[in-house]
């Protein structure tokens, strides 16, 4: 009981760093996903680079570079703002390549009756191209949610009291090495299940019309 | 060219840590896939039973992260009186994460597979085991073999946890490095450069597959 009221205690600690990394995440994939279209080919490469990178090195190295590397050589910073700069950059990777798959959705048509109309590159992506591409791609993007509220427990590394973090507090302090971790497991479970639920429930909603 | 020499200096134990990475994900690889397939198969079994025991097994160890996963096999395991090295329960953490994903993967595998082919095959006469073996399992296979290269190259990364455990793959030894020298930065960056040497190829790889694969679909 002490183990789960604990654990349960750090739950907000979680929360909060899977959606503020989301939400950085998702800013900086906007670029990044444009960048893959831009007309200039070294653009294009750059943020295949980026994106590439960002995809490729496992999160708790990348987190440990932040905190560790920059945090020691650089600039100082607290373990709680690293994690979500960490996690963030990596779900902007992975974002920037949801929204790709999303644009790539849009038909043609849709580009070029907007230029036909006269609509500014601005108006064609908020009004037109965005939401099209957008629809497409939110189920996708749920799904990185989910593995990004389980992929934060490795934030515990660098201090950050999350779930993970009490967890393995409590275990070495009451010498229990089983059921820590299985409630620990379960509260992952129980915070994943509705977001997975959400994600089948939207992908339904969200494709009618682009039945084949 | 401080930097680099710092670099030549570390990069055999960095490497000798790679082969440590290497090897469990692919021990982990080798006994998931096949408990993976069998689970795929168990997940749509007849029997209502064993079909939704499978599903909640599949569930709990995709809802898990594989750090609690890594943390319960190591610590846990001794209190059930089995007592395993850090190589041994890495190997079987990833591997019961690695059986969960891929269970998904290869039953998303199966479905794809026309009923047609299946309704071909049972018109022609041969018998169930039959149609599993030459048609469905082969066909579904390969539909399935991006998303499981795929998958390997993430359990490659997610190896890297072990750390956790006082494995000494390549992000412990780049750790201690780091923690002897105090060039945390530069160390811990040439350790990320090594896995994206692999991961991106890798990436890559499955790309053209995924494209070859789909080629008389265009």
């Amino acid at each position: 009981m002490d183990h789960f009221l604990a654990i349960l205690s750090a739950v907000p600690v979680t929360l909060l760093v899977t959606f503020a990394a989301f939400a950085l995440g998702a800013v900086i994939a906007l670029p990044l996903a444009g960048g893959r279209r831009s007309r200039f080919a070294v653009v294009r490469l750059l943020t295949k680079g980026v994106i590439d990178i960002l995809r490729g090195v496992p999160p708790v190295v990348f987190v440990f570079i932040l905190f560790f590397g920059v945090g020691s050589d650089l600039i100082r910073w607290e373990p709680l703002p690293a994690a979500i700069v960490g996690l963030g950059l990596i779900s902007a990777g992975h974002l920037a390549e949801i929204y790709r798959g999303g644009l790539m959705a849009v038909h043609q048509g849709q580009f070029e009756a907007s230029a036909a109309l006269g609509l500014t590159s601005t108006t064609t992506f908020s009004r037109v191209i965005g939401p099209q591409a957008f629809r497409v791609a939110i189920p996708g993007m749920v799904t990185w949610l989910i593995s990004l509220l389980k992929d934060s427990s490795i934030v515990s590394t660098i201090g950050v009291a999350e779930i993970m973090f009490v967890t393995s507090q409590g275990a070495r302090s009451s010498g229990e090495g089983l059921l820590p971790f299985i409630i620990a497991g379960a509260v992952y479970i129980a915070l994943g299940t509705p977001l997975a639920a959400l994600s089948r429930w939207l992908e339904k909603k969200l494709s009618f019309g682009r039945r084949a | 060219m401080e930097l680099l020499t710092d670099w030549v200096e570390w990069l055999p134990r960095l490497l000798s840590g790679l082969w440590v990475s290497v090897q469990v994900t692919v021990l982990a690889l080798v006994i998931g896939i096949p408990i993976g397939f069998v689970l795929a198969f168990m997940s749509s079994a007849r029997n209502a039973i064993v079909r939704w025991l499978t599903i909640i097994v599949v569930e709990v160890g995709r809802g898990m992260p594989a750090l609690v996963m890594l943390q319960m096999v190591y610590f846990g395991l001794p209190e059930a009186g089995v007592v395993l090295d850090s190589f041994a329960a890495t190997v079987i953490a990833l591997g019961l994460t690695t059986s969960a994903y891929t269970s998904e993967i290869i039953r998303a595998g199966l479905r794809a597979v026309p009923e047609g082919e299946l309704e071909a095959a049972d018109a022609l006469g041969l018998k169930r085991g039959d149609i599993v073996r030459f048609i469905l399992i082969p066909q579904g296979f390969r539909i399935a073999l991006p998303t499981l290269m795929g998958f390997a190259i993430l359990i490659l990364q997610v190896s890297s946890l072990a750390f956790t455990l006082g494995l000494p793959e390549l992000l412990s030894q780049a750790y201690s490095i780091g923690a002897s020298t105090f060039e945390y930065l530069e160390v811990l960056t040439l350790a990320g450069i090594l896995y994206l040497v692999i991961t991106v190829p890798g990436g890559w790889l499955v790309e053209n597959f995924e494209k070859r694969l789909s080629k008389h679909l265009a």
